[in-house]
């Protein structure tokens, strides 16, 4: 099982609803095209929302780190959403949870961008 | 009498020599898998040895057999989970910074179990790894960088981790984790 994607757009703020598992391979690449998708469509608010992602490795980490770079080069930003505890763990031990802001409630998140 | 006497001590010796040369076979070939468990511990038998392709799907397979044997000795299913995760970044440093994906070339998987532990090695054909040469994924300047964290991680979720010359090239790792204690 791969990674599925899907957007849907709350005011100036794309959400992107991930489900499956962010692996090498077909996982950190589908991710990586739908953020640059994003972007180079202008999107400069996008959240990840990782709430149904039951397993990443450290390539699909490295995705989120380069999605990460990928909006903020845009000039945008990009947060996460409703991390697993297995993810929580991981963005732990890598120390990103220095790098990304993260949030729980969508609502809260939403607001951030503001 | 004599000379059937010499063909029966001909016959003897030549018995005896052949089963002499059988035990050293034998000792030969219990060294020589001794040698290749490595640092395994003594107590561990093999579960499974066999040969992988460089793919993603056989990082996928060895994850899968990994998980399968732990839970049978009895790890959590959270240990097992950060076993599989470990033992998915070793299998993807053997195929695609090891044989990089090459067709002509395996990775051989080795899984040892005892009562209480799991132990795996992962052998690449590649040309080598110095893991003290990795720059620390953790370091602020590194923090942005693409790749890096997979040793961390495998080090992280098992407890211990050795890197080592492979035989006859390429990077030999061993993972090992032990059941944790039950609570008293």
């Amino acid at each position: 099982m791969s990674v599925t994607l899907k957007t849907r757009q709350v005011g100036d703020v794309t959400i992107v609803d991930a489900a499956g598992r962010i692996t090498l391979g077909e996982g950190s690449s589908a991710l990586r095209d739908t953020i640059r998708d994003l972007t180079s469509k202008g999107s400069k608010k996008i959240m990840l929302n990782l709430g149904e992602i039951s397993y990443i490795d450290s390539s699909g980490i490295g995705e989120l780190v380069s999605s990460f770079t990928t909006v903020a080069n845009a000039g945008g930003s990009l947060k996460l959403l409703n991390l697993t505890k297995r993810v929580q763990d991981l963005l732990q031990i890598t120390k990103l949870y220095t790098v990304f802001e993260v949030f729980d409630d969508e609502a809260a998140a939403l607001k951030s961008f503001s | 009498m004599v000379g059937s006497s010499s063909q029966v001590l001909s016959l003897d010796f030549r018995w005896c020599a052949n089963i002499l040369s059988g035990f050293a076979r034998a000792r030969d070939w219990a060294a020589s898998n001794e040698l290749n468990m490595g640092s395994f511990d003594r107590g561990s038998v093999v579960a499974l040895d066999t040969f992988l392709e460089s793919s993603l799907e056989s990082v996928d397979q060895a994850e899968e057999k990994v998980s399968t044997i732990a839970l049978s000795i009895g790890f959590p299913e959270e240990e097992v989970f950060r076993l599989g995760m470990a033992v998915r970044e070793a299998m993807v440093n053997a195929v695609v910074h090891g044989n990089r994906y090459s067709a002509n070339k395996r990775v051989h998987f080795v899984i040892g179990r005892s009562e209480r532990a799991i132990e795996i090695k992962i052998s690449d054909e590649g040309i080598g790894f110095h893991p003290e040469a990795q720059p620390d994924p953790t370091a602020q300047e590194n923090l942005l960088r693409q790749s890096g964290r997979g040793i961390m991680l495998i080090r992280a979720f098992v407890d211990e981790f050795v890197v080592q010359p492979g035989q006859p090239g390429g990077t030999e790792v061993i993972l090992r984790k032990v059941l944790p204690l039950e609570d008293s």
